[in-house]
């Protein structure tokens, strides 16, 4: 565990917490994640008492993996980004905050779909993410499907990219799953990485989501375009990725 | 206007654990009401899910009632405070939340021995802002907030008029009451029961039901004053 943003996932159900923090572990797997719901008498909905635990557990073992003595929260954009999946799971880590003022901080919920919008945070935190940053990428997500339309329109794909690419390469997909959830997050984290503005087939490259969504399996052909600083490097890199099939070749 | 010879009508931590005990009373003789409220315009576990919540609520208040504060020390606000954290970790629905919230900032107006007629009104301003603002609720939605908003009105009233405690809470309870009955004809635009639009029209609101039950306990708690069969004054 590397990353200094943790995740908490909080649902009616702690099956469905646990499977999507199972989900999004496998794609980034330097992050700290915590799905936690169902009453203490095992049903379904939402408990103050286990939100809380799990808050706390999460922000002590992300304090003990923090160089120096900071306390895991604040001014060095570490912390905690909660997401909660419907009405009463919400308004319970609304209220744990409203209890425990001193966790606002460190602690904040993001509006975001729950899948979409942990895999998202979770692929951003893997970077070493600031809690801004991961916050804002898993509220992204919501408009990943907006965006995803978009590209899909007819005669869409260039309006939305900005200006002439200055590095622009076809690959063809040679792994039988393509783009799956854990190729996909390679190739987001790496283009975070490289700090080029990349897209792949006109979607925006960072973006573990839309990359899946462009359901890219073997034998497509790809154009990866990058504008920015080092743009002829990161096509090369990602080009290369792809090309090498993710190890599933 | 209080009037003398009536010490046992001071509404004091004692009185608020009366409340909270008669709520779960009425709340356990209601569950089957709330719960088929609930079903025809919600997902059928109000009743179910609250009598779940006070019930623990009580058990609770048992354990605290083994070792007893010194007293004069406990305060309305503590046994409110017990209240809300006890509902936001065992009702587990929405209701666990926009309740504990209710109470939690209820209990944050009343951290002293005994309120007056003018701190029971903060204390239901408190709990309306508390659903309102949990819920984003307004008056008019078919929500819970309808009937608390009707009860903070007429308890503003009483005290206005110089009103006692049990006045407030007199006026208080029968508004909430008259409240939970006037969203039978509306349409609901927020919670659950939304989702059924128009068809929401002609069933009474499970949450606006079970607030004018909570606000009756208030008031039958503060009529009948300690008796042997609390555990509290038998100490």
């Amino acid at each position: 565990m590397t990353a200094r943003v943790a995740l908490v996932l909080v649902s009616h159900s702690v099956e469905l917490a646990r499977g999507v923090a199972e989900l999004a572990e496998q794609m980034a797997p330097d992050v700290l994640i915590r799905g936690v719901g169902g009453r203490p008498d095992g049903g379904l909905g939402t408990s103050l008492d286990a939100v809380q635990k799990a808050l706390e557990e999460v922000l002590t073992t992300l304090a003990d993996n923090t160089p120096g003595d900071s306390p895991g929260g604040g001014a060095d954009g570490s912390g905690v980004v909660v997401l909660g999946d419907l009405g009463s799971s919400v308004l319970t880590v609304e209220a744990v905050l409203e209890l425990d003022e001193s966790l606002t901080e460190r602690v904040v919920l993001a509006r975001a779909p729950f899948v979409e919008g942990a895999v998202a945070a979770a692929v951003t935190a893997h970077g070493g993410a600031d809690l801004g940053t991961v916050l804002e990428s898993a509220a992204s997500s919501i408009r990943m499907f907006a965006a995803i339309e978009a590209t899909q329109a007819p005669e869409a794909g260039e309006a939305t990219s900005g200006g002439e690419p200055e590095g622009s390469r076809t690959v063809t997909v040679r792994n039988p799953l393509g783009l799956h959830a854990r190729p996909a997050a390679l190739v987001s984290r790496k283009v975070a990485e490289l700090g080029a503005t990349v897209t792949i087939d006109g979607v925006d490259a960072s973006s573990v989501l839309q990359l899946m969504a462009l359901g890219a399996t073997q034998g497509r052909e790809l154009r990866v375009e990058a504008t920015g600083e080092r743009a002829a490097e990161a096509v090369a890199t990602v080009v290369e990725m792809i090309d090498g099939g993710f190890g599933e070749v | 206007m209080k009037q003398e010879g009536l010490k046992d009508m001071a509404l004091d931590a004692d009185w608020a654990e009366r409340w909270v005990r008669r709520t779960a009373e009425v709340i356990a003789d209601a569950k089957g009401e709330l719960t088929e409220l609930d079903r025809q315009i919600g997902d059928g576990d109000h009743g179910e899910n609250l009598d779940r919540g006070f019930k623990a609520v009580v058990a609770r208040l048992d354990d605290v009632a083994a070792e007893p504060a010194p007293p004069g020390e406990r305060t309305v606000g503590d046994v409110l405070k017990l209240v809300a954290t006890t509902l936001m970790s065992t009702v587990g629905g929405a209701a666990g939340p926009l309740y504990g919230t209710a109470y939690l900032r209820a209990a944050k107006v009343s951290g002293r021995p005994q309120i007056d007629p003018p701190a029971v009104v903060a204390v239901l301003e408190a709990a309306l802002e508390g659903v309102a603002s949990r819920g984003k609720a307004t008056v008019g939605e078919k929500t819970m907030v309808d009937a608390w908003h009707a009860a903070v009105e007429a308890g503003e009233a009483a005290a206005g008029d110089g009103g006692s405690e049990v006045d407030v809470l007199r006026a208080a309870a029968e508004a909430a009451d008259t409240a939970a009955t006037g969203t039978i004809p509306l349409i609901a635009t927020k919670g659950r029961a939304s989702y059924l639009g128009e068809r929401s029209a002609g069933h009474e609101d499970p949450g606006a039901r079970s607030t004018a039950l909570v606000l009756g306990a208030a008031l039958a708690a503060a009529l009948s004053g300690p008796t042997p069969a609390d555990p509290r004054s038998a100490a």
